[in-house]
C-alpha cells in the first residue's frame, strides 16, 4: 500500500444525494460487467431473513468505513455460477469468495467515482458472514447509504456505513 | 509466440479462475497456468517453476501486488517476466507505483474478456 501522511488526507464529506447514485451506479457496473446481469430495484418489502450471506469490505483513509452486500444462498451461488461460467450445480465454496470479490469490486468501484479520494482510500480484503442473528455497532458515529436491488428475484442489500 | 506459462496471484480462488478464462478467451495458447494466493506463495512457486506472464492483483494479505512485484526485481531470473496487475483499487498511486517498480501494464476491476486481451497481449508482444 502506498504510505500518506495524515495531513495529506482529504476527507470525504457525507453527501447522501449525491453518493447514493454512484454506489447504485458502481453496483450496477459490477453486475453488468462481471456477471452480464442488470440490477434493478427491489420494489417489495425486503426481508433480511432473506439474506443469509454478508460480505463486508473495510474502507480506511479519505473515507472510513464499510461496505457490505447481502443476499441468500441461492442468491449467492448464482452470482457465483455467472461469474465462473459454470452450472450452479457446480459451485461450491466459491459463493462465498465470489461475493466477497463483488463487494470488493464495488468499494473499489464507488471510490473511484469519488474525485481525489481513490488515492487516498484502501481497501480491506473480504471478510464473509455466514447468518441473519448478528448485529453490527460502528466505534464512532456515522453515515449509512443502503440501496435494495432485484437479483433473481430476491433482495440484495448493498450498504455503506461511513464513520465520521 | 508458443505456449505461454501462465502465473495468476489473486487472494480470490473465483477471480483466479476468470482470469485463467479471459486469458483463453483472449486466444492464449496457455500450456501451463499456475495460481497463488499471494506475493509470497507466488515467490515460492516461481523459484522452481519458469512462466512467461504474470497477472497479480494488488490488495492481498501476507504479500501484497506492490511487494511482490518489488521482489520479483530483486531476482535476476525473473526480473524479464512480464507482470500485469489485477486490482480493484481505485487509487492511480498504487498503479503509478506498480508500474514504477516494474509492472508492464494493469487492469482495474470490474473487466471485460477484451480489456484483457487489450492489455495482455501488447506485453507479450503479441
Amino acid at each position: 500500500m502506498t504510505p500518506f501522511s495524515e495531513s495529506s488526507i482529504p476527507i470525504a464529506v457525507f453527501d447522501r444525494t449525491a453518493w447514493t447514485p454512484l454506489l447504485e451506479l458502481s453496483a450496477r457496473e459490477v453486475f453488468d460487467i462481471m456477471l452480464s446481469t442488470r440490477l434493478r430495484a427491489f420494489d417489495k418489502s425486503a426481508d433480511l431473513n432473506d439474506g443469509e450471506f454478508t460480505a463486508l469490505v473495510g474502507l480506511a483513509g479519505s473515507l472510513c468505513g464499510v461496505l457490505s452486500i447481502r443476499c441468500n444462498d441461492q442468491a449467492a451461488r448464482i452470482m457465483a455460477s455467472k461469474m465462473l461460467g459454470m452450472p450452479e450445480e457446480e459451485v461450491d465454496n466459491d459463493s462465498w469468495d465470489a461475493l466477497g470479490e463483488i463487494a470488493n469490486m464495488i468499494a473499489g468501484n464507488f471510490k473511484g467515482k469519488l474525485s481525489g479520494i481513490g488515492n487516498h482510500c484502501m481497501l480491506s480484503v473480504p471478510t464473509i458472514i455466514v447468518g441473519t442473528d448478528y448485529e453490527t455497532r460502528s466505534v464512532r458515529g456515522g453515515n449509512m447509504i443502503e440501496v435494495v436491488f432485484e437479483f433473481e428475484g430476491k433482495p440484495l442489500w448493498v450498504s455503506l456505513e461511513l464513520h465520521e | 509466440m508458443s505456449q505461454i506459462r501462465a502465473l495468476i496471484v489473486d487472494d480470490s480462488s473465483v477471480m483466479r479462475k476468470i482470469v485463467e478464462r479471459s486469458l483463453r478467451q483472449a486466444g492464449l495458447d496457455l500450456s501451463s497456468v499456475m495460481e497463488a494466493g499471494n506475493g509470497a506463495e507466488a515467490l515460492g512457486i516461481l523459484d522452481a517453476n519458469p512462466v512467461d506472464l504474470i497477472l497479480s492483483d494488488i490488495n492481498m494479505p501476507v504479500m501484497d501486488g506492490l511487494e511482490f512485484v518489488r521482489q520479483l526485481q530483486t531476482v535476476e531470473k525473473l526480473r524479464g517476466v512480464p507482470v500485469v496487475m489485477i486490482t480493484t483499487e481505485g487509487s492511480e498511486s498504487n498503479v503509478v507505483q506498480a508500474l514504477s517498480l516494474g509492472a508492464k501494464g494493469y487492469i482495474r476491476k470490474p473487466f471485460t474478456p477484451d480489456q484483457v486481451k487489450e492489455h495482455v497481449l501488447p506485453v507479450l508482444g503479441l
